[in-house]
């Protein structure tokens, strides 16, 4: 892509009025469709074997932020789930540690005294996760509150309502304020591609968010079908590239709901690979939000260390 | 090619595996020929490898849980339906047990026969072994005990080699009786038949997943069964050699599978209770009687 003669000084001026916002928006190249997913499809045909294989297998599993997002959550799954986020494989200590646990904002205190002295972030979605709908007073609440209790990381969602009807101004301040109280926390911006429609949407609120100062871009809450997918993940990945490539800065790309396998895992790493460049096959710029998947990729790791199939009986329940 | 007699283009068949309740190709993208007792080219059958025997594993798991709750009644109904609908693809399995078998038609009809007999005959177990292997038990308390079989889980099945549709339904149908799930390897040298009783799987209310049957080597995928975790029995039948089958066994130690042995067989005999309670784990409750 080529984006016309965004430079770094007329990045700045984008973000000076909603109109020059919106001109710049609007103003980027269509998503060629087909083409996305014709790419997306003919990157996953692409067969990791043996050592490349063990090798992503265990970049994937450290770059998982092991999430429970449910309304039955209590502070006893959530320690559950940080030992195994410390221990993924009790039966072999080789196993990587995952990047972080993503919880809700209250439970963000149990998970950060179980993961203390681990280097293992704790992610807390907040701004009235996963619809948004609330007031910004609230939303910026929310996110302070994640943020006193220790939270890492903060995974917001956008106002998608207003994105849709045109009001970028003001998701973009939104943004902007959540940044503020996020303070030193990254921030994770969930874009809700499910109900963005279009590639076209994905790639302009990519921009929108990457300009109002998010560190991450996230597709999914996990709580929208469809969720992740890779044709989705590849025009973010694209959009993240040109905004390098426009002011030097990374930032990082987190799919999120409905990836399960480690052979779906591994089909983001290539695409990542061929699309923003081996620097983002690092925990620090891409993130799996998931649970399931880390069982599967825990499974096919023992699959290459003892030669014969496991069964899901032997690792835990997430 | 337009036949000589009609004009009208051939529709050949692509003998296919039964998967998940669907019919894929090998992942491999192997297949191999497939010729009748004569020597005569017969079909190509796709080959299964480790990673169809990986696949065919896990939608069996899937398919356990609802095929295990079912009740016995149910599942006998389905077996039962099993052999209804063979019985309207008689012609089909007779001509393919017969070029595959080398017997005459009529012989091959009987074969056929004595096959879906076998269906209604484990059909009619699937509400009766619990009243004959169960029990309730005497015991010293206040308690009612009794025992219940239960499915045993997920059973990889090496299918005779020489019978390949009598052996095959004879080893299929005790396993999913009870409740368990299966993967079949078929003989290697005779799959026609398998692969036809995998399409009147599909079309008898059996879910996808309780049966899957792979057309290929046992000696190529018997190991990776054998070791693999989350198979909780495994039928030797179709392996020959004793050595190998040894190896196996040993195999599947690993995860205490239940072992059943390759033995002489006549499948044509009345096959008797020892392969359906193979696959049964017993359950005792202990009931507190109240005062």
């Amino acid at each position: 892509m080529t984006t016309t003669d965004s430079g770094v000084d007329t990045l700045a001026d984008v973000t000076s009025s909603e109109d020059r916002l919106r001109r710049f928006l609007l103003g980027l190249p269509g998503v060629d469709q087909v083409g996305a997913e014709a790419r997306a499809a003919t990157l996953s045909t692409r067969s990791i074997k043996t050592t490349a294989k063990a090798y992503a297998l265990d970049l994937a599993i450290q770059m998982i932020d092991l999430t429970t997002l449910e309304g039955q959550d209590t502070p006893g799954k959530v320690r559950a789930l940080c030992a195994k986020a410390k221990r993924p494989d009790p039966a072999d200590a080789t196993a990587p540690q995952v990047a972080a646990v993503c919880v809700y904002p209250d439970l963000v205190a149990t998970a950060k005294y179980e993961l203390k002295g681990t280097g293992i972030n704790v992610a807390s979605v907040a701004t009235a996760f996963p619809s948004g709908r609330s007031s910004l007073a609230i939303k910026i609440q929310d996110t302070k509150d994640a943020v006193a209790s220790g939270a890492d990381e903060v995974d917001m969602v956008i106002d998608r309502g207003a994105f849709l009807s045109g009001r970028y101004g003001l998701v973009f301040d939104e943004i902007l304020a959540i940044r503020e109280a996020a303070g030193d926390a990254h921030l994770k911006v969930i874009l809700e591609t499910g109900e963005l429609v279009t590639y076209d949407n994905v790639r302009r609120a990519s921009w929108l968010a990457m300009l109002a100062g998010a560190d991450f871009i996230k597709t999914s809450t996990g709580k929208v079908s469809p969720a992740a997918t890779l044709p989705v993940t590849l025009v973010m990945l694209e959009a993240v590239r040109d905004y390098h490539e426009a002011t030097g800065l990374h930032i990082g790309v987190k799919p999120a709901g409905g990836i399960r396998t480690a052979k779906d895992a591994i089909k983001y790493l290539v695409t990542v690979n061929e699309t923003a460049g081996p620097d983002w096959l690092d925990p620090e710029l891409f993130r799996f939000g998931a649970s399931s998947l880390l069982n599967d990729l825990l499974m096919q790791r023992t699959k290459l260390a003892t030669g014969h199939y496991p069964g899901p009986d032997y690792f835990t329940l997430d | 090619m337009p036949t000589k007699d009609s004009g009208r283009l051939e529709v050949r068949k692509t003998y296919k595996l039964y998967v998940g309740g669907a019919f894929p190709r090998s992942e491999s993208g192997r297949s191999y020929v497939v010729n009748n007792a004569k020597g005569k080219f017969l079909a190509n059958a796709s080959q299964a490898s480790r990673k169809d025997a990986r696949d065919a594993v896990v939608a069996a798991r899937k398919a356990f849980g609802g095929w295990s709750a079912k009740t016995a009644y149910n599942r006998g109904q389905i077996l039962y339906r099993i052999a209804e609908v063979m019985e309207g693809r008689h012609e089909q399995f007779s001509a393919e047990v017969a070029a595959s078998e080398g017997l005459s038609i009529a012989k091959a009809r009987g074969v056929v026969d004595a096959s879906i007999d076998r269906w209604v005959w484990y059909a009619g177990w699937a509400d009766k072994i619990a009243q004959v292997v169960g029990s309730s038990n005497p015991v010293a308390g206040p308690y009612f005990d009794f025992s219940l079989p239960e499915a045993t889980g997920v059973v990889a099945v090496l299918a005779p080699q020489e019978s390949s549709l009598l052996g095959l339904t004879s080893v299929i149908a005790p396993a999913i009786v009870s409740g368990n799930t299966v993967v079949a390897v078929s003989s290697f040298e005779r799959p026609l038949p398998a692969v036809t009783l995998g399409e009147v799987m599909a079309t008898s209310d059996l879910p996808g997943g309780v049966v899957n049957i792979l057309t290929g080597s046992a000696t190529e995928i018997g190991p990776w069964l054998a070791s693999h975790l989350d198979v909780n029995a495994i039928d030797l039948a179709g392996i020959d050699d004793l050595d190998e089958a040894r190896e196996l066994e040993a195999a599947a130690a690993e995860n205490l599978k239940r072992v059943r042995r390759p033995a002489d067989e006549d499948w044509a005999e009345s096959p008797g209770l020892s392969r359906l309670t193979q696959y049964l784990e017993l359950k005792t409750v202990w009931h507190p009687i109240g005062v």
